[in-house]
């Protein structure tokens, strides 16, 4: 006699059944992002379901997984991680995926062995701190010396937008990322670097503008150019600026009154502007719309205004001119105005904008993308977020590594090691660890077509003889010095990756039970 | 249910009256279903069997974990038997019970979930071999429940008394509780987290722990050893104003409950404005006061404004060039936890504001993570060190909600062990040795008690075996060589070794329970064994037409 516990559409399963559901969701995830991995891997067009015209082709591991709806916990779990990876250093994120389902892979292995969870899982934490310990050992660390570390900035930027649809030009998109971050000055706020996008010209047409960008215009009948600006950055309503005592409302009993009390507005108004006049400043830029009424007073004082500049629009203008967001204006003394040499409004492709040139403070900056059509300006706009993000996060962090599948084989080697000197069960963990680590770099020269087995074991010969700055050249199928090419990775970006996905793997790991309940249904009387 | 298939008129209630005549008493038709006798109990036992074995394999170090999947595809992966049954999406009334028994255990003690499940599962199923020999329900029971005083004699007699000075002990406490569960990898990390927490909150003359001044915050990112103990507060706010300093050091904090705008009365009114002159003076009137709150502010020389309200742009102006800081949203129980920490007062007034009032704190600085905008802010050395919080990283959502879980889990048992500084041995030392003093009082029983003594001990005994069979060990062989060390050495403190560190004594392996939660499983897992068996009739009614 068996009783039913659960309700009749929730499902249970259990022990193999359960591993293996796990198992098979994450290495199908991990074989999907598999072939976007490197500087030869290729894009996924994804399609909308609701919406059939919203293509989206990327490379991006993290998008990629966003954008597929599934239903696998396990796949859920990998998706989680790469959108971590994502937020936390911006890049790695098909790595991270695709390592962690390698350790899975390995693991099935081991449990058909009759291996107990807990024991790969203890082998997987010896070797997971053994390669993070190997990681540290070999990165460089060049933030104390300006000139080799932007030229390291440089070639992490390259690194990163190799695989991106941004490689022609990584050349000209490394220079502009590594630039734009440099001006950021420590600060890890990618808002303050606007990214706009116009369709038309040609991907090598971008360009990082010395100043800043507002997608905005001046009022109507304002001069289209001002020099030596001096600019006020407010917050303040400047459409009928109404009493905020709560409740109050106008109540009048004749025209004239009504009258009366609009022009009073109107004083109100006015005064408001006066005392923003005196400020002495020759452009006005708000958060909030600016009715008819004052504009025009501003185009008589000889003001510029602009309105509407959303809210990043402000903090960066309040960061690139060096100014305060004023909300009160009665103390012009104590207000940090805004400079710079010219405003003027330019246009790209079509469209007008506002662009300041000789900024004072500069911490912001805009890059302009240009681009054929709408994917590929998105792409693109992914992929040097991706640049930018990394490096931001390198100026913190400020170590690298070497890429190629280097310092995944300096992990191997030295995980290796380790299972050597491990005796029992969990040794043949440590060793599947190394396997998993291993598939990186025969990945990265399956998708670039090449030998694998051939080109890897070179390679792990290379760096066991201990030539550790070897690895693949995917131009030319060989195996090459790392340094020399320039193919540098981001230490953190690295760890973050081998201790991520060793996490992930040790969740699905720990699982022998899936219980579902009945899913929800729109129906009113589930 | 099992479905019961066409209506049974044998189970319906049936009278006759005076002529013969039949009327139904109660109305059994298809949609009704009713269990009887020896059938319901056998049946309960059964439910209440599938749900232990669920959870069972979550017991012990080397326990696993579940996936559970919510109505709405949202993921839990856990190995707490008390969030495993909540989440499970179940039917049976039975099953339920154990919830809540899982659940009690919670609340109570806040550990040892798994552990009360799988003895009141094993409970009833040696109570169900007797059964089915004929002895009555309540007569096991009542054999259970005199079984369960002398397992808890003898708990006593073994329990251990530690001194609570020596942290030592509270740091191998708290492990044991953590070892099932994922944060094992940082496992000597997250028990002094436990520890430390607890002890700064503790009042140890009324040995009591006010769990109200931890707070457990989680972010995904980086990797669980990441997670740190912050002796002071942790906002998930950003400073009100952009240009805001990030970090202000020495801060008086003025805690207010009132917004910064202009003053609204409580009744409904409505301001009417119908000359020039009025409306002139209101725009004075607001000015004024945005004015006259800044004013009071600096006036109580505060330099950090703590509110729970929104403020009005200007206000936010205002504060800014006045070089105040602002914090502004902040949740009620926040703003509480802000004002022990930092010995304020939360001020409802503008005009209260005095600087006596004030909390202060060494520091609040704002904290950036990864690429994204997030930012929190922390308020560390504050003037009041009882307050903490536990700031739990880890990579993915699932193993950071996991590791709260755990976390709590940790704290309980730190903070049982300071209630009532006794402990039992773990690993399934504590439940060998009670259930061989229940087989020996087992002997001196006479009737039916005797059966009930010995079911008793062999349910005690499926906690070893659980933990043997879930660490890869032969349950039975292991459980045999234990009880008969047990005995031969007098040593109530050999368990199983599930690690294989190549020894029983659980003192040398430093695997601890505290007392009270061992106490606590054995009552209420008897205590339910009770009230399932004596249910011998079960009626579900149908559900209603429409």
């Amino acid at each position: 006699m068996s009783v039913q516990i659960f309700n009749e559409q929730a499902t249970e399963e259990r022990a193999e059944n359960a591993r293996m559901s796990a198992f098979v969701g994450a290495i199908a995830v991990g074989d999907l992002v598999k072939s976007t991995l490197g500087p030869k891997g290729m894009d996924k067009l994804l399609q909308s379901s609701t919406n059939p015209d919203a293509a989206l082709v990327t490379n991006d591991g993290a998008t990629i997984l966003k954008s597929i709806p599934f239903d696998n916990p396990a796949a859920k779990v990998l998706v989680n991680i790469s959108k971590v990876q994502d937020d936390e250093v911006g890049d790695g994120t098909t790595s991270v995926t695709v390592l962690s389902a390698e350790l899975l892979r390995e693991a099935e292995k081991l449990i058909e062995k009759k291996i107990h969870p807990q024991t790969i899982i203890e082998g997987y934490r010896i070797a997971r701190t053994v390669s993070i310990e190997a990681l540290e050992k070999h990165a460089v660390n060049n933030g104390d010396n300006p000139a080799l570390f932007r030229n390291d900035l440089l070639n992490i930027a390259r690194t990163t937008l190799s695989s991106k649809i941004l490689s022609q030009d990584k050349e000209l998109f490394s220079n502009l990322a590594v630039d734009a971050i440099l001006r950021l000055k420590g600060s890890t706020n990618l808002n303050n670097i606007q990214i706009i996008k116009k369709v038309g010209g040609k991907l090598s047409d971008s360009y990082l503008d010395e100043g800043f960008i507002l997608e905005k215009k001046f009022g109507i009948s304002q001069p289209k150019r001002i020099e030596n600006a001096k600019i006020l950055i407010a917050n303040t309503s400047m459409d009928t600026d109404k009493v905020k005592i709560f409740g109050a409302k106008f109540k009048v009993d004749s025209t004239s009154k009504l009258a009366e009390l609009e022009k009073a507005e109107k004083v109100k108004m006015k005064n408001k502007v006066e005392k923003i006049k005196k400020f002495g400043i020759n452009v006005f830029i708000n958060r909030q719309l600016i009715y008819d009424y004052p504009e025009q007073l501003f185009t008589d004082a000889k003001i510029n205004s602009i309105e509407h500049a959303d809210f990043d629009g402000i903090e960066r203008l309040a960061l690139v001119t060096g100014g305060e967001v004023v909300s009160t204006f009665d103390k012009p003394e104590n207000a940090k105005l805004g400079y710079c040499d010219v405003i003027e409004e330019i246009l790209i492709g079509e469209d007008s904008f506002l662009k300041f040139s000789g900024v004072a403070a500069g911490e912001a900056c805009t890059v302009v993308l240009r681009g054929a059509t709408d994917q590929v300006l998105d792409e693109a706009e992914r992929s040097l977020h991706d640049a930018l993000s990394v490096l931001s996060q390198t100026t913190r962090e400020t170590k690298t590594v070497l890429g190629g599948g280097c310092a995944e084989m300096l992990m191997a080697k030295a995980v290796d090691q380790a299972a050597a000197n491990e005796t029992g069960k969990r040794a043949l963990a440590v060793e599947a660890f190394s396997r998993a680590l291993r598939q990186l770099p025969t990945i990265l020269a399956d998708n670039a077509g090449y030998d694998s087995s051939e080109l890897v074991t070179k390679l792990r010969s290379s760096i066991y003889n201990g030539i550790y700055t070897s690895g693949l050249d995917l131009n030319n199928g060989t195996i090459g010095d790392m340094r020399e090419l320039g193919i540098v990775e981001s230490f953190k970006l690295k760890r973050a990756v081998v201790s991520s996905a060793a996490e992930a793997a040790e969740v699905l790991l720990r699982v022998d039970n899936i219980i579902r309940a009945k899913p929800r249904t729109a129906d009113r009387n589930h | 249910m099992a479905a019961q298939g066409m209506p049974d008129l044998s189970n319906a209630i049936v009278a006759q009256d005076e002529m013969g005549r039949p009327f139904i008493i109660v109305r059994d038709q298809g949609k009704k279903q009713r269990k009887h006798g020896i059938e319901a109990t056998k049946s309960h036992i059964l439910a209440a069997r599938s749900v232990a074995s669920i959870v069972k394999t979550s017991l012990g170090p080397r326990g696993l974990d579940k996936i559970l999947i919510s109505q709405d595809g949202d993921i839990t992966i856990t190995n707490d038997g008390a969030t495993i049954l909540t989440q499970m999406d179940l039917d049976n009334q039975i099953a339920k019970l154990l919830v809540e028994l899982s659940r009690s255990q919670d609340d109570e003690i806040g550990d040892g979930t798994t552990g009360v499940v799988v003895l009141a599962s094993a409970l009833l199923d040696q109570a169900l071999e007797l059964i089915e020999k004929g002895i009555h329900p309540i007569k096991i029971a009542n054999g259970f429940d005199e079984a369960c005083k002398i397992a808890i004699d003898q708990l006593d007699k073994v329990a251990d008394v530690v001194p609570i000075e020596d942290e030592s002990y509270l740091l191998k406490a708290a492990k044991t509780s953590l070892g099932s569960k994922i944060v094992s990898k940082s496992h000597d990390h997250f028990s002094q987290m436990a520890v430390d927490a607890v002890m700064a909150v503790a009042d140890l003359e009324r040995k009591d722990v006010d769990f109200e001044l931890i707070k457990i915050e989680k972010k995904v990112g980086g990797s669980i050893e990441d997670s740190l103990l912050i002796k002071g507060v942790l906002l998930d706010k950003d400073f009100s104003h952009p240009q805001m300093p990030k970090q202000v050091k020495d801060c008086k904090i003025a805690i207010l409950t009132c917004p910064f705008e202009p003053p609204k009365p409580k009744t409904k009114h409505k301001l009417d404005i119908s000359t020039v002159e009025e409306f002139k003076l209101l725009q004075e009137y607001e000015t004024k006061k945005f004015q006259e709150m800044i004013d009071l502010v600096k006036q109580s020389e505060a330099n950090v404004v703590a509110c729970q309200w929104g403020f009005d742009d200007e206000a936010n102006h205002l504060l800014l060039s006045n070089g105040l800081n602002a914090i502004r949203w902040i949740g009620g129980s926040e703003l509480e936890l802000l004002a022990i920490a930092t010995n304020g007062r939360i001020v409802p007034r503008f005009e209260d504001l005095s600087p006596e009032k004030l909390g202060s704190a060494g520091i609040v600085r704002e904290l950036e993570f990864g690429t994204t905008r997030d930012r929190m802010l922390v308020i560390e050395d504050c003037s009041n060190s009882k307050a903490v919080t536990c700031f739990i990283r880890g990579s993915n959502e699932m193993i950071t909600a996991e590791g709260v879980r755990a976390l709590h889990d940790s704290l309980c048992v730190v903070r049982n062990l300071i209630r009532d500084n006794r402990v039992v041995y773990g690993g399934g030392a504590a439940e060998l040795t009670c259930s061989l003093a229940v087989s020996e009082a087992a002997d001196k029983q006479k009737g039916i008690d005797q059966y009930a003594f010995r079911a008793f001990a062999s349910a005690l005994d499926t906690i070893p075996m659980t933990l043997a069979e879930n660490s890869g060990l032969d349950p039975i062989e292991t459980l045999s060589h234990l009880k008969s060390k047990q005995v031969n050495e007098n040593s109530s403190r050999l368990g199983v070794d599930c690690l294989g560190k190549g020894t029983n004594d659980m003192k040398e392996l430093f695997v601890i329970d505290p007392y009270i939660g061992k106490r606590q499983q054995l009552l209420l897992a008897t205590q339910l064994t009770r009230m399932i068996l004596k249910i011998n009739d079960v009626i579900i009614s149908g559900k209603d037409e429409y």
